[in-house]
């Protein structure tokens, strides 16, 4: 059926959807849409689920911790400075091979506050072991949180659903939510592989000296190498239910251009009417949008770009002392490859700022002009600023 | 103590903690109390390491090691899981140090305390970070060296009072419990296992290798510590009832400081001084029961 729902919403409909067990649950702006609608979920009796109001996000994912080690489905959302309080325990829980499902809505971090949208909340958590997920539109934030679970689970890795603030969470766009029945078909309930209980007394996450803990985090790897054949599988599977197809990567003309946008999240939505508009007036130019970001689509994106000349990528993060974080991953993904395309860096869209399609067609016509990229990337839309740094 | 709680050992031997470690003598007593249907939560704590390293495990029940500052909410979620599968009958216990109850730990017991999670929350206090080597926590009392307050920096400030803490979120139980009396320990974690909600309990675990003292005297410096009116044993119940479990005052506090080197440097006069705090404290609590 199809509903006119905010991309907060459109996440809590797939946890409902998911016969999620357990909810832990700490208030931040923008993720408190999708917890509400969770909370009064539960209150109606239309999810069977424990619904944990906590002190802190630290506290939110430790019982989810706990929870999951029990052997139950859990979810929880969080945004920003919650995420980056979570820090400790998004190590943990990938260590404990934990198949959690969180919903992050991209915020920037302070000082100074800001509430509005920008990555660096969720790609400064890129070393943690969890699979993350970039949302494009309400009904991908929908499927993305059905498919998480499925791909949490069959590798025993967490999963960030990952949606922009605001342009994403606030924003009300027809979204197609399945019946239950055919939601159950694509995801069963939770069959966990282990589960912590007083009939097989063992002792977990303990001390582990040198001579095992490197295959442990082996292990961790092993299981993210498996993430992309796993979800090639569970996609192509949630599309023969829903008729819908996704992929690590998607590509938009990208077979005869000389150009191309990389782009995560809501600028692509912006970014496809710009390649279109360009390509009536001639210009040879293609879209990349990854939606998969850990694991790095690496061979996906060798592919997709070796007959390309150029890339442009949109970043709406930054890492102080290198670049935006997109390129400095594709960079490090294309060096040992060739023929590859130049890299240049944009950064746009900082701290909610609008990233609006004369922004992407002046990154259009930057890269077309530029021969050499500037390896830190070039800010967009600067202020003049009457200050020093 | 019954035949069966003597023969019941649900703590092998072969643990890992120092000799004389009262941590290992609280929880042997503890699961002698508790029996095998529990889930135990452990975070950062010498019981980290007393538990054995992978793929070892000295304990007969279940094990969730979890980061420092998580035991209360990590048993929380247990305790949700657990509901969610129908299992009423396994109860959820926290097992950590003063560190990750009084410091670390605090947000999350509280907030876990004010939801009435029903989990039984034990702290074995042993009155500084000895897992680290002996750094100073909020529990180290008046008075202490700790490698974190070496000299003339001895610790200042009085030791947190944690049961008063507890007794003010109103939850059903909190109780007060020491390795010198076994009995009185089985009896409260019985009573405590039975009750539904928030239970804490506070057991004094003497540290040898922290206390600077022999490890034969781990426990008589336990039980003088009551003796004294250091460490009460008395029970709250739902933040009001409150009974005192042992009264008489057999020792000055002069005589449990002059047994242990971290106190080693305090005059006549500071231990006047902290005499009169223990005084006072205990008239506190006499008036309250």
């Amino acid at each position: 059926m199809r509903r006119v729902i905010e991309g907060s919403q459109a996440v809590a409909e797939a946890v409902r959807l998911a016969h999620v067990q357990v909810v832990s649950a700490y208030p931040i702006t923008p993720q408190t849409h999708i917890v509400e609608t969770i909370s009064d979920y539960c209150e109606k009796g239309l999810m069977q689920a424990r619904f944990m109001r906590m002190e802190g996000e630290q506290s939110c994912l430790a019982a989810l911790i706990g929870a999951q080690l029990m052997g139950v489905r859990t979810f929880t959302a969080t945004s920003s400075q919650g995420l980056a309080y979570m820090h400790e325990l998004l190590h943990w829980t990938s260590g404990a091979r934990l198949p959690i499902v969180m919903a992050e809505v991209n915020r920037a971090l302070a000082p100074g506050w800001n509430i509005w949208a920008d990555q660096t909340d969720s790609l400064s958590q890129r070393d943690t072991g969890w699979i993350q997920i970039y949302c494009e539109d309400g009904q991908e934030v929908f499927d993305s949180t059905l498919i998480a679970y499925r791909l949490a689970e069959a590798v025993n890795l967490p999963v960030m659903v990952v949606l922009d603030a605001f342009y994403l969470s606030h924003t009300y766009e027809p979204v197609d939510i399945p019946n239950e029945e055919d939601a159950y078909r694509f995801l069963p309930p939770y069959a966990p592989r282990f589960r912590m209980s007083t009939a097989d007394p063992r002792s977990f996450s303990g001390l582990v000296p040198p001579c095992d803990y490197m295959e442990m985090r082996n292990d961790i790897a092993l299981a993210m190498e498996d993430v992309l054949p796993q979800e090639v599988q569970i996609e192509a599977e949630f599309a023969s239910i829903f008729g819908r197809r996704y992929s690590a990567i998607e590509t938009v003309n990208c077979d005869d251009a000389e150009i191309v946008f990389l782009t995560s999240a809501t600028i692509t939505s912006t970014t496809r009417l710009v390649v279109q508009k360009l390509r009536e007036q001639g210009e040879k130019v293609g879209l990349l949008k990854i939606r998969l970001f850990r694991p790095f689509p690496t061979d996906l994106l060798r592919e997709a770009l070796k007959n390309v000349q150029k890339v442009a990528v949109i970043d709406r993060n930054f890492s102080f002392g290198t670049s935006g974080i997109f390129a400095q991953e594709l960079r490090a993904a294309l060096c040992n490859f060739s023929p590859k395309p130049l890299v240049f860096g944009y950064i746009a869209g900082i701290g909610g700022r609008d990233v609006t399609p004369d922004v992407i067609e002046d990154i259009y016509r930057k890269t077309k002009a530029t021969a050499t990229p500037d390896e830190n990337g070039v800010w967009i839309g600067l202020k003049e600023k009457d200050h020093g740094c | 103590m019954d035949a069966e709680l003597m023969e019941r050992e649900l703590m092998l031997s072969g643990h890992v903690g120092c000799p004389g470690c009262g941590a290992a003598i609280a929880m042997r007593f503890f699961l002698k109390a508790m029996g095998e249907k529990i889930v135990i939560v452990l975070p950062a704590c010498c019981w980290s390491i007393i538990a054995g390293p992978y793929p070892q495990s000295t304990l007969k029940t279940p094990i969730i090691h979890c980061a420092f500052e998580t035991a209360a909410s990590t048993a929380s979620g247990v305790r949700a899981a657990l509901d969610m599968l129908g299992d009423t009958e396994t109860k959820v216990v926290a097992w950590a140090g003063d560190g990750g109850t009084f410091d670390i730990g605090f947000q999350a017991l509280s907030g876990a305390v004010e939801r009435n999670e029903d989990f039984l929350y034990v702290c074995y206090d042993n009155e500084a970070y000895m897992n680290t080597g002996i750094q100073r926590s909020s529990s180290t009392p008046y008075g202490a060296w700790t490698t974190t307050t070496p000299g003339h920096d001895w610790k200042k400030m009085r030791k947190k009072n944690i049961v008063e803490a507890l007794v003010a979120h109103r939850i059903p139980y909190v109780a007060t419990a020491s390795i010198a009396f076994p009995d009185d320990l089985i009896r409260k974690a019985q009573k405590a296992k039975e009750i539904k909600g928030s239970r804490f309990l506070h057991i004094y675990a003497s540290c040898p290798t922290g206390w600077r003292i022999p490890s034969e005297m781990s426990v008589k410096i336990a039980r003088m510590a009551v003796q004294t009116n250091i460490f009460p044993l008395y029970e709250v119940e739902d933040g009001k009832n409150y009974t005192i479990n042992y009264k008489p005052r057999e020792y000055l506090v002069r005589e449990y400081f002059r047994l242990q080197g971290r106190f080693r440097h305090l005059t006549d006069h500071d231990l006047d001084q902290i005499q009169d705090m223990v005084d006072e404290d205990w008239q506190r609590l006499l008036a309250k029961a």
